[in-house]
């Protein structure tokens, strides 16, 4: 569905991403862990088409997606801090949104389940400078999930929401795994990625470490919880001790 | 009293008895044809009336040496077919009236007009029109006449082959009114006349100057509207000039003026207009003028004197809307600027009487720098100009010290300018 | 493209900023008209407003908005919609709300008071400045990403154009006195828009001055058709210029 063929990224000197070669298939949730700054971010965006690498291919659906932004219509992105212009009002951005899509060529009735969910219409009048942080992510959530991608794109998801908003937005995010959907994750909440994943992505010093199943994992570091395993991944500097294993 | 009366009474009835007396024998000669015109004019007696009817008359050089009157009736046409003069009068009290001249040939050694008049007395030219002539009207050495309500089109495409329209050489005592004249080299000009009125007279895009005059004492000139006209007007070489309500506009060019005062002594210039010309006035050499109550309007430079001008009152004038109001070479001495309007001026009036409290220096350090630079001009307006000018203000070191207006007034003179709009 | 400027638009217009533009300039445009005598005046006094409030505006305005719009153009960015899109529903909506702030504040009591072809060319310079000048901000946000830095660029390009530039041609003049400068000068001109723009008005308002040059190069090159063409051809290089440098820019720029 999604390949990295050799990405190379510096941002001036410093190098973000070193010969990333990946395969994202339909039906997997991958949860993107690994450092600050290791280069989960730049992944992403590079993906996403906010990033260009300086070298290297990305297909999307086997359409090299450089020069093109068609693609991205297949992928729901929810941002991890949701700016939006700050005199518009919500029902004016869902609005927008809904005619980009429209415009690149989407045909579907519009997922509103987030949108009742979170009760969006109660304040769809006001604008979004108005609104808390939290508030902003639910509307970004809601946004991400309405047009039926079949790519979900999740920063942080769950951060800045309360425990009942978070609990919608996981209940959703299993609807929509259970669909097939290929979902990637990246977030710093460890028990929301065993919930919600079942391939972890590592990255560290600019390049994937390893892209395994999460069970593999478990059984590999015998080891049940994800979080520990992360933890103590993380404590072992020294690559050589890591395995890198591509499924 | 009743013998000043009485007096009075016998001039008149005198006076009256005189004009009949002349009459009696007086004849209406009606002329239809060109054979007759010609006849008329050598058969009519002192006095006569040789009537024109409407047609062509192709003719050149006639000459009037008798006191006749000839007059067109629905403006016969006289053709000069570019061969010579055509009209001539060597004779006192004459009148040419309603009659068209056209086509008067060009000379360099005689200056042929449509009509001459010399050495004569009380002739009257009105109701004319002169249509491609070199020369228009030309008085020389005659007093006392009056050119009245004549209109001279000149054909301005051949420049140096067009004479002036309206030419006066050594007169005394004339009046020159309602007369309007476009297309000549000058409209009007005069040269060496004396004690004479130009009033209410027009004259437009002509190839030189509108009015132009010299080493004529004692004239008057008001209501005249001199506009569009090469170089502006230029007058030179007078004492005692009055020169009131007249509008000077639309000069431009680097050598139009509203006005070019040359060697002017002892004169008046009051309720004028002087519309978007390049220089609205320039004195040169003057003496001793009252500029009073004029409006200086949409000018490049609304007045310049020269450092050779003296003793000159510039009072009750409006300045507005001009890119400079005064501009000068090195530092006027001795004219009196007072109480005009200066709509550049941005001073403050505390005690509301009218006159700001702070004087006003009408010569800016930027139209000192163009004097010099004139490519500088491209800055003209600019953020940069208006900072020099306003540093010059503050601290003056470039500008005449004592050339400054010290009781401004806060709003606009009411002029009593012309009423009479001729186009 | 339609679709995004529309939201664009509607978010800035209700900007407060812009808001307090129109006013500002509808203020002063009345009071320059109310208050003077003759209106020639007001155009005068307008002409300074157009060539410093309203580049330093825009360029300002256009910066800060790039510069506080930058995560929603990366959510943008992550939509199924082009670079060009996005960059140009954002240079477009900063354009037309300024530009209609200038109508408004400017244009229509310039329209009331002095309907001349003077009045005129005042109204569409600064419509022009407007424009070239949302277009330099744009290219400077655009190479700069620091906000801080971005916003000191605009200002020094500002500065530059409308004080520096002049005192630079000024001293030029001062120290080649001797050499005809006649030609210079006409170039000079169009190497700054906001010289550029100044000219084309004054040389309608003061063309009785300008007439009274000698050698009248300037002049006739700046009030003949022509020249006309040639100048609204330049201002238009001026605001299309930057605007596609920065485009390209920011069509390989990492958001």
């Amino acid at each position: 569905m999604i390949r990295f063929e050799n990405i190379y990224k510096k941002f001036g000197n410093q190098v973000v991403l070193h010969d990333i070669c990946i395969d994202f298939e339909m039906g997997q949730s991958i949860a993107i862990v690994g450092p600050n700054s290791s280069g989960k971010t730049t992944l992403i965006k590079i993906l996403l088409g906010m990033v260009i690498p300086d070298k290297g291919n990305l297909f999307f659906d086997d359409i090299l997606i450089a020069n093109n932004h068609k693609y991205r219509g297949k992928i729901g992105y929810m941002p991890q801090i949701s700016q939006y212009p700050p005199n518009l009002k919500i029902y004016q951005l869902i609005e927008m949104m809904t005619d980009i899509r429209k415009n690149a060529g989407w045909k579907g009735t519009p997922d509103n389940e987030l949108i009742k969910a979170f009760d969006i219409e109660t304040f769809q009048n006001k604008t979004m400078s108005t609104l808390s942080g939290g508030t902003r992510q639910k509307v970004g959530a809601a946004l991400a999930f309405r047009f039926d991608p079949s790519v979900l794109i999740l920063d942080e998801p769950t951060a800045g929401l309360d425990p009942a908003s978070c609990e919608i937005l996981k209940d959703k995010i299993q609807k929509e795994r259970e669909k097939g959907k290929l979902i990637l994750i990246t977030s710093h909440i460890m028990a929301d990625l065993e919930e919600l994943t079942d391939h972890v992505l590592y990255i560290q010093d600019s390049q994937i470490q390893f892209f395994e199943k999460t069970e593999a994992l478990r059984d590999k570091y015998q080891e049940g919880k994800l979080g520990k395993i992360i933890a103590c991944l993380m404590k072992k500097k020294a690559k050589s001790e890591l395995i890198p294993t591509y499924v | 009293m009743i013998n000043l009366k009485n007096i009075l009474l016998l001039i008149i009835t005198f006076s009256l008895l005189q004009f009949y007396a002349l009459n009696v024998n007086a004849r209406i000669i009606k002329v239809q044809k060109q054979s007759e015109l010609l006849e008329a004019l050598r058969n009519a007696k002192a006095g006569d009336k040789i009537w024109v009817y409407e047609g062509q008359y192709q003719v050149n050089n006639l000459l009037i040496n008798k006191p006749i009157e000839l007059i067109g009736k629905n403006l016969p046409i006289f053709d000069g077919l570019y061969k010579g003069e055509i009209l001539t009068i060597k004779s006192d009290n004459v009148v040419v009236s309603g009659i068209q001249f056209q086509h008067v040939g060009v000379t360099s050694v005689i200056d042929w007009a449509a009509i001459k008049v010399i050495e004569s007395r009380n002739v009257l030219i009105e109701k004319n029109k002169i249509i491609d002539c070199y020369f228009g009207i030309y008085l020389s050495a005659s007093n006392n006449c009056t050119v009245d309500n004549n209109e001279v089109h000149g054909s301005p495409s051949n420049e140096q082959n067009t004479g002036n329209g309206i030419h006066f050489w050594k007169c005394d005592s004339l009046f020159v009114k309602n007369n309007f004249v476009e297309g000549q080299r000058d409209g009007l000009y005069f040269e060496f006349v004396t004690n004479t009125t130009v009033e209410r007279n027009v004259s437009i895009r002509n190839i030189r100057y509108g009015l132009h005059f010299m080493f004529s004492h004692k004239n008057s000139y008001a209501y005249n509207t001199f506009d569009s006209n090469g170089a502006g007007v230029a007058v030179m070489y007078t004492k005692f000039v009055k020169m009131h309500h007249n509008i000077f506009k639309n000069n431009w060019g680097s050598a139009a003026y509203g006005i070019l005062l040359k060697d002017i002594t002892d004169s008046e210039i009051e309720y004028n207009i002087f519309d978007n010309n390049t220089m609205g006035a320039l004195l040169e050499g003057c003496n001793r003028i009252n500029i009073v109550q004029n409006e200086f309007k949409h000018n490049g430079v609304a007045m310049r004197i020269q450092a050779n001008c003296e003793e000159n009152t510039i009072v009750n004038n409006n300045f507005i809307n001009n890119t400079f109001d005064i501009a000068t070479n090195g530092n006027v001495v001795s004219n009196t600027l007072d109480s005009n309007y200066w709509d550049k001026y941005e001073g403050y009036d505390l005690d509301k009487n009218g006159i700001g409290d702070i004087n006003y220096r009408p010569v800016s350090l930027f139209s000192t720098l163009i004097e010099r630079m004139p490519q500088a001009m491209m800055l003209l307006r600019s953020f940069t100009a208006t900072l020099l000018d306003k540093i010059e203000k503050v601290i003056p070191s470039f500008t005449p010290e004592n050339l400054k207006d010290d009781r401004p007034l806060m709003l606009p003179f009411k002029i009593i300018t012309s009423d009479y709009d001729p186009l | 493209m339609k679709k995004v400027l529309k939201y664009v638009l509607y978010d800035i217009l209700r900007n407060r900023f812009v808001i307090a533009y129109t006013l500002l300039l509808l203020l002063i445009s009345l009071a320059f008209f109310g208050f003077e005598v003759n209106p020639g005046k007001g155009v005068i006094s307008l002409l300074n407003i157009n060539l410093i409030v309203v580049p330093l505006v825009s360029i300002i305005f256009a910066s800060t908005h790039f510069y506080n719009s930058y995560e929603f153009l990366e959510l943008l960015a992550s939509q199924p919609l082009s670079r060009k899109t996005i960059f140009f529903s954002q240079y477009l909506g900063v354009s037309i709300s300024l530009l209609m702030a200038f109508l408004i504040g400017v244009g229509l009591p310039v329209l009331v008071y002095e309907g001349t072809i003077t009045g005129f060319r005042l109204v569409l310079t600064g419509s022009i400045l407007t424009l070239i000048f949302v277009s330099l901000a744009f290219l400077s946000a655009v190479i700069t990403r620091d906000k801080a830095k971005g916003m000191g660029l605009a200002l020094a390009i500002w500065f530059y154009f409308s004080v520096v530039y002049d005192g630079l041609v000024l001293s030029i003049f001062l120290n080649f006195s001797d050499y005809p400068m006649e030609k210079a000068t006409v170039l000079f001109s169009l190497l700054n828009p906001i010289d550029l723009a100044r000219i084309l008005v004054l040389i309608k308002m003061d063309v009785s001055a300008l007439m009274g040059i000698t050698g009248a190069v300037f002049q006739s090159f700046f009030g003949s058709a022509s020249g006309l063409a040639v100048s609204l051809t330049a201002l238009i290089v001026w605001f299309i210029s930057p605007v596609l440098v920065a485009f390209s820019k920011f069509n390989k720029k990492d958001l």
